[in-house]
């Protein structure tokens, strides 16, 4: 069935003016009439945060359920529903932090959610404190001298719980966003999305360097599986590899010529590049990185369950008590 | 030979945690529930995994109580005590009757065993005060090898068969036909028919010495018995019951059964069983911690799930956060909870009821959730029944609540017939609702519609912001968050539960006594037992505690005096009062970890009424 972004529209969401979840809604209700589920069958399940009242403006099934449990919780429906198409919606916050459990495991199992996470590096609902993916130093209402912790690498983070899917967009590029949800929810298994998201009023400016077209043109590379790594505003520089990592360079200059850039390849199933990648500070790597297919949690469930209804003899409860030693009183 | 006709008899059967006790222990019970006795069974683990063989925390203990008319606990103290070893009869003397048999192997009491069990002499019966003439005193080893010796079998296979001796030795004392215990074996060991007869051999030998050896010296045990109630039977543990309660539900109610877990003493075994039977369409998940467990249950509720969590009571801390969340979404979730000793790890794998305000009050804001409590091993199966039927119809999740004793405990179970039980209805929205209906609209019976995902046209959110009545959208309007308060609460206060029952002396008690889930068995045959005595005992045992049933102001103030028994510092006691105007009951309390001891409770309870 054919479906347009209204179809997916509910309510008028609440965020502030200019907050980067607006830009992402709007690119989240593209992507679902493109995919073409129908609403019926799917579930957007979050947590709790800014981020996390997206379910409210979706025409979907949808949970917003308890701090941090969004991924537990849309497990336990994907698991007992195969058939519903779920996503996962939560902030940094939420998904990493009093989350973070349920975030590495669900990506360890590999259960068939699209899961996004919304990273603006403050906690924006409580007013401005510092998350788990804000920087070292970082000033705010909790750490006024500055934080004395290390942030997490959300892509790190995935690839340590052995997940098979990690794509990056960021929230006001919707070409960009719309592109990696679709292969989010093509990709069979758990897929993460980090979506690079502005908080106007806690954490403005986060991510200016890549927030505009121009900004991305400069500091950002867009990554397509098969294809050169190439990047900035005539293609001018690309991605070399060097020793056991990667850097950017000028073609060109030092002698490195075009040859010598990296095709990219999401499908590789060794990671350590894909890390490399995701990790680079400049530029930053945008699109799908990871995409590699593995079994995932769902669907062996069910097969475990089919391939064992056809190995015993019981499958009613009367056949289950006649498997027992039984004695009659007469 | 003296024939002793008795009521009821317990056994215990101890050893080695590799001596195969709980298995004789089985088959003893299944013997004798064959010929109609009733059983009650109590297995006591060591706490360590692998304790060093022959130590005094090694020491496994199966104890069954067999009864001509009904049996309501495991019995206090035993009349035979097997101890395969040194340590085990160090150990388990002290759950012997100053009058009880003792059956001991010989070659398990040489001087090392002696050291291991730290008895202090070769005269070890009189360093613990027994008397040699209640002792069947036999080379049990050396017997079993004899009678194995052609077989061709290992000493260490042949070493496996021991407690077989020992119970071919107990059916020798009650006269039972051992035609049951070898067909048993026989379907337990179909696919190894060489162990089989060799286990029915020891058995046969064991019988045969002691009507050859001991005739003159011990009692012969005749449990006659009474009140049969036809049917066919089998031996199950509460937990099993509990398991096999949700089977049964979702079956009724036509759902998928879906198990989020996080494994817990002593809940782990309801999670075991129920990942056994994948063939039902059973699905268990194994989760991370014991938020996912209860989260991920909930996520499989919202997608149309029969959804349970089990666990014990430091899960539950874990799990409250969800069980709140379900409470406000209304969606139904059962939540099992195998009360063990707190707080924080406490005694993990002991028993008490020291949960119960917990699941009553244990979140946060205004959240009354349904608890029901098993009253004893078999009953978990009608509790879980009940507690499913409950949260499938009225969109609310429910605690089912029982403990370490009666998880663990068994009894004879007879087996149910699904066609007998209750249909479960789950209040689906309405189809002709559709363009009309919002998520917190109610059924007559102030029951939520439960719109599953799949259905086109009743696309909605949940979640654990208060909702507006009418639109389901987001609301802090103080008038309807006190409306939906109300609603939330009104909900669960109209669930329908049996009335209490009262036992005993029901018109003309002197003492009426109070309890709820795993004591009950205790605490009747304390009544029994003061009854037989002469005195006016009634009983009033309560399995629904949220709501309480609509007769229990009416039955707690009829009588002249009310003592609650509980094993906690007084929490049911607390709840009743705070829902029963000017009741103020008598109390005993007892927070042990182990079961009630009836003796004790019949002492206390007859003080009370002399008083």
């Amino acid at each position: 069935m054919a479906y347009t972004q209204n179809d997916f529209k509910k309510g008028q969401p609440r965020w502030c003016p200019g907050c980067g979840d607006h830009f992402f809604l709007a690119s989240l209700h593209k992507a679902m009439a493109e995919i073409g589920v129908d609403p019926w069958n799917t579930a957007v399940i979050s947590g709790i945060g800014c981020s996390s009242r997206l379910p409210h403006y979706m025409a979907t099934y949808g949970m917003n359920t308890i701090h941090g449990r969004a991924a537990a919780i849309a497990t336990g429906a994907k698991v007992a529903n195969p058939d519903l198409t779920v996503w996962q919606v939560s902030g940094d916050g939420d998904g990493l932090a009093i989350g973070g459990n349920h975030f590495i495991h669900a990506n360890r199992r590999n259960i068939n959610l699209n899961m996004i996470l919304l990273n603006n590096r403050i906690y924006g609902l409580t007013k401005g404190q510092y998350s788990p993916t804000s920087p070292r130093g970082f000033v705010s209402k909790s750490s006024p001298y500055g934080t004395v912790e290390d942030p997490f690498r959300p892509a790190e983070l995935c690839f340590g719980a052995r997940g098979h899917f990690f794509a990056r967009a960021v929230a006001t590029d919707a070409p960009g966003t719309i592109e990696i949800l679709k292969a989010a929810y093509e990709h069979k298994g758990a897929s993460v999305c980090e979506i690079l998201q502005n908080c106007v009023i806690f954490n403005n400016g986060t991510h200016d360097a890549v927030y505009d077209k121009a900004g991305r043109a400069k500091n950002a590379i867009y990554l397509k599986h098969g294809e050169k790594m190439l990047f900035g505003e005539n293609n001018e520089y690309g991605i070399v590899q060097e020793g056991f990592g990667v850097k950017a360079v000028k073609l060109g200059e030092d002698g490195y010529t075009e040859a010598d850039v990296l095709v990219h390849d999401a499908k590789c199933e060794d990671n350590t590049l894909q890390l490399k990648l995701a990790e680079m500070e400049w530029p930053v790597a945008l699109g799908v990185i990871r995409d590699v297919e593995a079994p995932t949690y769902d669907d062996c469930v069910t097969a475990q369950i089919e391939e064992v209804k056809a190995q015993k003899k019981y499958h009613n409860f009367a056949e289950l008590l006649e498997t027992n030693d039984i004695w009659e009183v007469k | 030979m003296e024939i002793k006709e008795k009521e009821s008899v317990v056994v215990r059967f101890s050893g080695d945690s590799g001596d195969g006790m709980q298995l004789a222990g089985n088959i003893f019970s299944t013997v004798s529930a064959t010929v109609g006795n009733s059983i009650s069974t109590f297995p006591d683990y060591p706490a360590d995994i692998r304790a060093p063989q022959g130590s005094l925390t090694g020491v496994s203990g199966f104890q069954v109580h067999i009864g001509a008319g009904k049996v309501f606990t495991p019995g206090d103290q035993c009349d035979v005590l097997v101890a395969m070893n040194a340590a085990a009869l160090k150990t388990q003397y002290k759950f012997a009757k100053p009058d009880a048999a003792i059956i001991i192997d010989t070659d398990s009491f040489g001087p090392k065993d002696l050291e291991k069990a730290q008895f202090k002499t070769e005269d070890y019966l009189g360093e613990m005060s027994i008397d040699p003439d209640r002792v069947i005193a036999c080379p049990l080893t050396t017997m079993v090898k004899d009678c194995l010796a052609d077989s061709g079998m290992d000493v260490k296979s042949m070493m496996k068969c021991r407690n077989m001796f020992a119970l071919g030795l107990v059916c020798w004392l009650f006269d039972r036909d051992l035609n049951v215990a070898f067909n048993f074996l026989k379907e337990k060991f179909a696919k190894k028919p060489g162990i089989a007869e060799a286990n029915i051999k020891v058995i046969q030998a064991g019988y045969d010495y002691g009507h050859n050896t001991h005739s003159s010296v011990a009692n012969v045990y005749r449990i006659e018995t009474k009140n049969k109630v036809p049917g066919r039977y089998m031996d199950i543990t509460g937990n099993k019951a509990t398991a096999y309660g949700f089977i049964a539900a979702a079956e009724k109610a036509g759902l998928k059964l879906y198990l989020g877990s996080y494994p817990i003493t002593p809940a782990t075994d309801v999670l075991h069983e129920l990942s056994k039977h994948k063939s039902l369409g059973v699905t268990t998940v194994q989760c991370e911690d014991e938020i996912s467990g209860c989260a991920s249950a909930l996520g499989a509720s919202f997608a149309g799930a029969l959804a349970v969590t089990s666990t014990s009571g430091p899960g539950i801390c874990l799990k409250s956060e969800a069980m709140n969340l379900a409470v406000i979404m209304e969606l139904p979730l059962v939540v099992l909870d195998v009360q063990r000793g707190g707080p924080a790890t406490g005694l993990p794998t002991k028993s008490e009821q020291t949960d119960l305000l917990q699941a009553l009050f244990g979140r946060n804001g205004e959240s009354p959730m349904p608890v029901i409590a098993a009253s004893s091993p078999t009953d978990c199966f009608d509790a879980a029944y009940a507690a499913c039927k409950i949260a499938l119809e009225h969109m609310t999740p429910v605690i089912l609540m029982t403990d370490a004793y009666v998880a663990n405990g068994s009894g004879a179970f007879k087996l149910p017939n699904l066609a007998d039980y209750p249909a479960i209805n789950p209040p689906y929205v309405p189809e002709e609702m559709k363009g009309t209906w919002t998520p917190y609209m109610r059924a007559e019976n102030g029951t939520r519609y439960w719109a599953v995902p799949g259905r086109q046209g009743f696309e909605h959110i949940l979640g654990g912001l208060e909702k507006d009545d009418k639109t389901g959208a987001i609301s802090t309007n103080p008038e309807n968050h006190d409306l939906m308060t109300r609603k939330r609460q009104a909900k669960i206060d109209a669930i329908q539960v049996p009335d209490l029952e009262v036992l005993g002396d029901k018109d003309d008690a002197e003492l009426l006594i109070v309890g709820f889930g795993g004591t009950f068995g205790h605490l009747h045959a304390a009544m029994d037992e003061m009854r037989a005595a002469g005195k006016k005992v009634a009983q009033a045992h309560f399995k629904f505690i949220n709501p309480l049933p609509k007769n229990t102001a009416e039955v707690l103030k009829k009588y002249p005096k009310v003592v609650v028994a509980e094993q906690n510092m007084g929490q049911l006691a607390g709840w009743l009062r705070m829902k029963v105007d000017g009741f103020v009951p008598c109390q005993f309390n007892q927070v042990k970890g182990q079961p009630f001891v009836v003796a004790e409770l019949v002492e206390n309870f007859t003080q009370l009424m002399n008083k």
